[in-house]
């Protein structure tokens, strides 16, 4: 028997049992957002020439909600568990480093879909919004939330520190999810911005994520998952690498 | 039979620093083995070799016969540690902690072994207690129960005993000996001497990074072959009798005699110069005589 399905539990069960910071926060913070946008911007802009900016901006939300919270998880875990040394725990079992990885992993897309229903629940009584092709909408949250849990693994093996993992938080994972379409189409950006955002990652997970909703989208779904996918590889192998070598983490 | 726990040749080096260079140590099953050696000797390092936490350069290491890189996950089941530092999980309460960590290691259904090792460890009033709200001594016995949840085979305590009450302490090994006596092989670094002298059969002792002694506990003792004589005298201590003072304090004197047969002609010195005895202790040496020993000559 295998000890993965116990390193998933723990992991989730770890952020269940403070839910008030990792997942009540966030919620709050996501409604805020919610209610100050929309007020400012309600009157004055339709995106896709025909949805309300409020009912726009919610799947921004709940899919940038869902970005941070996983990689939050799986980094914030990792880096406490190495500076407390608990890290042994899980270090002494007979673990695969890939059972390691997909348990963190996992563990970061649960809570990433829990923060992102959750904002999700919170402001459907305030916008009324679609749902086109909620199959798009599933695959999205579960391959980004994927791409930025396995982002977060590879910060919290390599941060030393809680501040490192705060830096690559706040100057890395907030700027990509910020400007990549959250709060706007891309379409309303100068041209060397429009293009620019085509090399941000975050922007193909948005996109494609409200096209789940919408049915519109700046860029065709299919090759947002395709860029999504190629993240997900490239990370994931990075993280994997990572673990198998003992980077960091067995000296 | 498979050797409990077989180390061949193993070095490792962090940096500048030569932590093990060329250990050698084989320990049978149902040992209860003692690994003695100054702060650096390298026994928390070799431990880690065991437990997979750190990678050898050079060497093997193999725990019940599985290699500890190739054969991982046998070895690491058949291998329980109880780390040095004092680390616990403080989202947990003692009873999950155990729970996860018997998980871990795909053992389910294991409540009734986690119970009983809560029993011996005295946990059990503290079972639904959050980690963070132990003292010190309660969370080093949360350590020794984790290590336990998959009763391995091989149980390595590396120094379990620091900065434990006296309760706890002879609690620990009365349970330790009796899973000892159940089979399994117990490995132990302490830096109480005295423990390790009461309970391994055979000890190593570590010094930057080599084995420089590997032998019985009852052979290390007889490598030291000074007796040490305390007296309390009712006047000053004879003149010619001072060389031999080792350790004494103000009221009794502590002499080193190379055997028994100096112990007469210190008497009679004694006497000669008009003193009486008024309290006398002829002691053996113990582990401590034997590991300074070891440490000089080395």
């Amino acid at each position: 028997m295998s000890g993965f399905p116990t390193l998933l539990y723990k992991e989730v069960l770890r952020f269940w049992k403070v839910s008030t910071q990792t997942v009540g926060a966030p919620v709050l913070t996501a409604v805020l957002f919610l209610f100050i946008f929309s007020h400012v911007m309600e009157d004055r802009t339709r995106m896709y020439d025909a949805v309300p900016y409020a009912a726009f901006l919610v799947p921004g939300l709940v899919m940038m909600s869902v970005l941070q919270n996983a990689f939050a998880n799986s980094s914030s875990s990792l880096v406490q568990s190495k500076m407390t040394g608990n890290i042994i725990f899980v270090l002494l079992p007979p673990l695969a480093y890939w059972e390691f990885f997909a348990a963190y992993v996992l563990a970061a897309v649960v809570r990433g879909l829990a923060v992102g229903a959750a904002v999700l629940l919170v402001t459907l009584p305030f916008v009324e919004i679609q749902f086109r092709h909620p199959l798009w909408i599933v695959a999205f949250a579960f391959s980004g939330s994927a791409v930025l849990g396995s982002l977060g693994v590879v910060a919290g093996i390599w941060a030393e520190k809680i501040d490192q993992v705060a830096a690559f938080q706040n100057f890395f994972v907030m700027p990509l999810t910020f400007l990549s379409g959250v709060f706007y189409s891309i379409h309303s950006l100068p041209a060397f911005w429009r293009g620019f955002s085509h090399f941000n990652p975050f922007f193909y997970m948005i996109d494609g994520f409200r096209y789940g909703f919408f049915g519109v989208s700046d860029v065709h779904p299919f090759r947002s998952l395709a860029v999504v996918a190629v993240f997900l590889g490239v990370i994931s192998g990075g993280a994997l690498a990572m673990l198998k070598s003992g980077y960091k983490l067995r000296q | 039979m498979t050797a409990a726990i077989e180390v061949r040749d193993v070095h490792k080096r962090f940096g500048g620093l030569q932590a093990l260079s060329g250990i050698d140590l084989e320990i049978p099953q149902g040992e209860f083995f003692g690994l003695l050696g100054p702060n650096g000797a390298g026994k928390t390092t070799l431990i880690s070799v065991l437990a997979g936490l750190a990678h050898a350069d050079r060497g093997s290491a193999r725990v019940m016969g599985h290699d500890v890189r190739a054969d991982y996950r046998a070895a690491r089941r058949s291998l329980g540690v109880v780390p040095q530092e004092l680390v616990f999980d403080p989202f947990f309460t003692v009873r999950e902690t155990l729970r996860i960590q018997s998980g871990y290691f795909g053992v389910r259904h294991n409540g009734a072994w986690i119970e009983e090792v809560m029993q011996h460890l005295d946990l059990a009033s503290k079972a639904e207690v959050n980690m963070r709200a132990l003292s010190g001594g309660m969370k080093r016995r949360v350590l020794v129960a984790q290590a336990l949840v998959h009763k391995p085979p091989v149980i390595v305590l590396d120094e379990p005993t620091a900065g434990v009450d006296v309760e706890l302490r002879q609690a620990l090994w009365q349970f330790i000996r009796r899973l000892n006596r159940d089979g399994h092989t117990i490995v132990l670094t302490t830096h109480y001497l005295e423990e390790a002298e009461a309970l391994c059969e055979r000890i190593a002792m570590l010094k930057e990074g080599r084995v420089v002694a590997l032998d019985s506990t009852s052979n290390l003792l007889k490598r030291v072959h000074h007796l040490f004589l305390r007296l309390r005298l009712s006047g000053e201590l004879p003149e010619e009798l001072r060389p031999l003072e080792h350790g004494s304090t103000a009221e009794v004197h502590v002499l080193r005699l190379k055997g028994y047969e100096d112990v007469e002609q210190t008497l009679a010195c004694i006497r000669r110069a008009g003193c009486r005895i008024e309290e006398m202790e002829l002691t053996q040496p113990d582990l401590e005589d034997a590991f300074v020993e070891v440490m000089q000559r080395s």
